[in-house]
């Protein structure tokens, strides 16, 4: 989380002044647990630059710093949308240099396609992995609560007042996230995921505002560690976030079973993409981490470690048979009917539904 | 000879010295405190915009027209929304509250630590400063440990008996409060220590002599006389408290609304820096103005001391 954050950016720092100026670096800035172990190990060997890794877990933290200027980034990895096509808009992205990236010819066309209207002949954006927005559970704890014929696959683990009352006691986190908790309390209520209609925002503050007594915490990575290690039941989670917390539980031998559920009302399908922003000191670098998270065996060496899947039609073979069969990362296509993704808004309708947000979050 | 020479040196000092002396403070304050404080003002009365930096800019010049546009709606709606008042009203709560908290605990200490023979006296100072030399960070994670439903404080209470099942204390307000005694009670202590080190024995023994007994000459001598530790050691522990993010961010629940973390929220999730600045001015005039009469307060007790 945030306090990591801060850690990780002394540790960057400790990092870029013991560099020597002669060795070439670059300095990217990426979510918590979005590349595989070795990922940047590889990068070093294969190219001799040696990357400086920072890290955030909200696209806020780093669009604040990107729009400060002067951030120091090479590389980032904001969601497509609204952040990616909104900073394209603000102009702080440089084009990329196509000639330079030879495993362009290996993303998948129809995702490319499908950022056309965010990235005019996908200029600025790479996409880099996708995942949904659903719940992480841990399915034997909440059967022993609510009885072995409970429902799991559906927000009202979360959202309705009855059950979730039941279930705090285990624990039940809400992301810190105004646009993905909106979206999953109008996906409950039925209606358009992204209205931002004065009386539907009012309805899904008011169901919010029912359950927030049965939310421990609001946090969009904190849950990872607390579901990996039994503290917490249903997690408002990002797919590969929960996955992986079942992967470290498993290594922790705990005893604790996590699992990642798409409800069935519906949740956000979400893709997360690599841009170079405008001021970036080494543009030529960046390229080349790019170029190297291209090549399907390393893409696929991080699908298989965080859980998510990729852009990259020519590593889908190298996955672990173990994703390629989670419905939980490549939903079926009944599921995927019932995925949507985030509209753009404008600049007062965030901050209005932030606003409420932070009112609900603090019960006033 | 060494006269004249003294005399000569301070003559300098009285010059050159003196101004440096002086001017040295008055050069840190313009650089880390008034330039500062300019720029935030400046970002306040501005227009966030989606740009790179997110805010408008007060002047433009075209058509050899010097426009200047200040845009005071932030600071209407600091004041007229409950909101930020609540958030200001709970910070300035939390941390009165976490201030007198420092205190019945830190006068004890300090009283015991400037009372002790002298060679306890060292061991004792040293481990109120010990913790410094880990991160304020890494300690506020530990309380983390500490305090979580499966962490060292429930599973030694479970395994005691005392508790049937964990007690929910990480994320509530009671993990505040403890977070920030923790981390402000050195800054309570160090001064009040400072402060009763020096109180002269002998009033106490001429009370004894004429006979007070020990309540009555802590009462009406020991008490009294430390009181500028006291209010040094407070403003240490309050004012920081007051803008405190970290720890009610890590330790606390979502109730717990704080100033530092909705000022982390305007300018984050909002980017609205304009407003998230206007807030950061509101703090800094509520606490300048305790600041200054607990600085007259003190600056009397001085004189009244001399």
């Amino acid at each position: 989380m945030r306090g990591f954050k801060v850690y990780f950016t002394v540790l960057a720092w400790l990092c870029c002044t013991a560099a020597s100026a002669e060795q070439q670096t670059v300095n990217i800035y990426n979510w918590n647990d979005y590349f595989a172990e070795d990922t940047l190990q590889q990068f070093e060997k294969a190219t001799g630059i040696k990357p400086v890794l920072d890290l955030y877990d909200s696209n806020e933290t780093m669009e604040a710093k990107l729009l400060a200027g002067h951030s120091g980034y090479d590389l980032v990895f904001p969601t497509a949308r609204p952040f990616a096509a909104r900073h394209i808009q603000a102009g702080i992205y440089q084009p990329l240099d196509r000639s330079k990236l030879g495993g362009w010819k290996n993303l998948d066309t129809k995702l490319m396609q499908s950022l056309q209207d965010i990235d005019k002949d996908n200029r600025f954006l790479v996409p880099y992995m996708w995942g949904t927005t659903g719940i992480g559970l841990n399915i034997p704890k909440i059967k022993q609560i609510l009885g072995t014929d409970a429902v799991v696959d559906s927000w009202s683990l979360i959202f309705d007042p009855a059950i979730s009352g039941k279930l705090k006691k285990c624990g039940i986190s809400l992301m810190d996230d105004s646009t993905e908790v909106f979206a999953a309390a109008l996906t409950y209520l039925g209606k358009d995921p992204n209205s931002t209609a004065k009386s539907d925002l009012a309805a899904a503050q008011q169901l919010i505002v029912s359950i927030r007594p049965n939310i421990r915490y609001f946090n969009s990575s904190q849950y990872i560690s607390d579901l990996a290690n039994g503290d917490m039941c249903v997690a408002h989670a990002y797919s590969g976030d929960a996955l992986q917390a079942g992967t470290r539980a498993k290594e922790a031998n705990n005893g604790v079973e996590v699992s990642y559920l798409i409800p069935k009302e519906g949740a956000v399908h979400w893709g997360d993409v690599m841009a170079i922003p405008a001021d970036a000191p080494h543009p030529a670098q960046a390229t080349a981490f790019i170029d190297f998270m291209l090549q399907p065996e390393n893409i696929a060496a991080a699908s298989n470690y965080v859980f998510y899947a990729n852009a990259n039609s020519a590593a889908t073979d190298l996955l672990d048979e173990e994703l390629r069969s989670n419905p939980g990362i490549y939903p079926s296509e009944e599921v995927k009917q019932k995925l949507y993704v985030f509209k753009q808004r404008s600049d007062k309708e965030i901050r209005d539904v932030n606003r409420l947000w932070t009112r609900i979050k603090a019960n006033r | 000879m060494i006269r004249q020479l003294r005399q000569g040196f301070s003559k300098i000092y009285r010059g050159w010295g003196r101004r440096l002396g002086i001017g040295l403070p008055y050069i840190w304050l313009i650089i880390f405190f008034l330039l500062p404080f300019l720029i935030v003002l400046k970002i306040s009365l501005s227009e966030p915009v989606l740009s790179q930096p997110p805010y408008s800019a007060l002047t433009t010049f075209s058509d050899s027209m010097l426009q200047i546009k200040l845009n005071l709606s932030n600071y209407l709606l600091v004041s007229e929304d409950e909101l930020y008042l609540d958030a200001l009203m709970n910070s300035l709560k939390v941390a009165l509250v976490s201030t007198l908290l420092c205190l019945l605990l830190g006068y004890p200490m300090a009283y015991t630590i400037a009372t002790v023979q002298q060679r306890w006296r060292h061991i004792l100072l040293m481990m109120i400063i010990l913790p410094f030399w880990t991160s304020f960070l890494i300690r506020v994670y530990a309380w983390i440990g500490i305090l979580k439903p499966q962490g060292i404080l429930n599973n030694l209470l479970l395994s005691l008996g005392i508790i049937d099942e964990p007690l929910t204390i990480l994320h509530t307000q009671l993990a505040v409060y403890i977070g920030i005694v923790y981390s402000y009670l050195p800054f309570m202590v160090l001064p009040l220590y400072a402060n009763l080190a020096k109180l002269n024995q002998n009033l106490l023994e001429a009370a004894a002599d004429l006979g007070a007994r020990p309540v009555t000459s802590f009462l009406r001598i020991t008490l009294p006389l430390s009181l500028p530790g006291i209010i040094a050691g407070s403003m240490l522990v309050f004012i920081p408290a007051v803008g405190e993010f970290v720890i009610p961010d890590l330790l606390g629940g979502p109730d717990s609304l704080m100033v530092g973390k909705l000022m982390w929220t305007e300018f984050f999730s909002n980017k609205d820096w304009p407003l998230a600045s206007a807030l950061a001015l509101t703090i800094l005039i509520i606490l300048v103005v305790p600041f200054i009469a607990m600085q007259r307060l003190h600056q009397r007790y001085e004189d009244r001391d001399s």
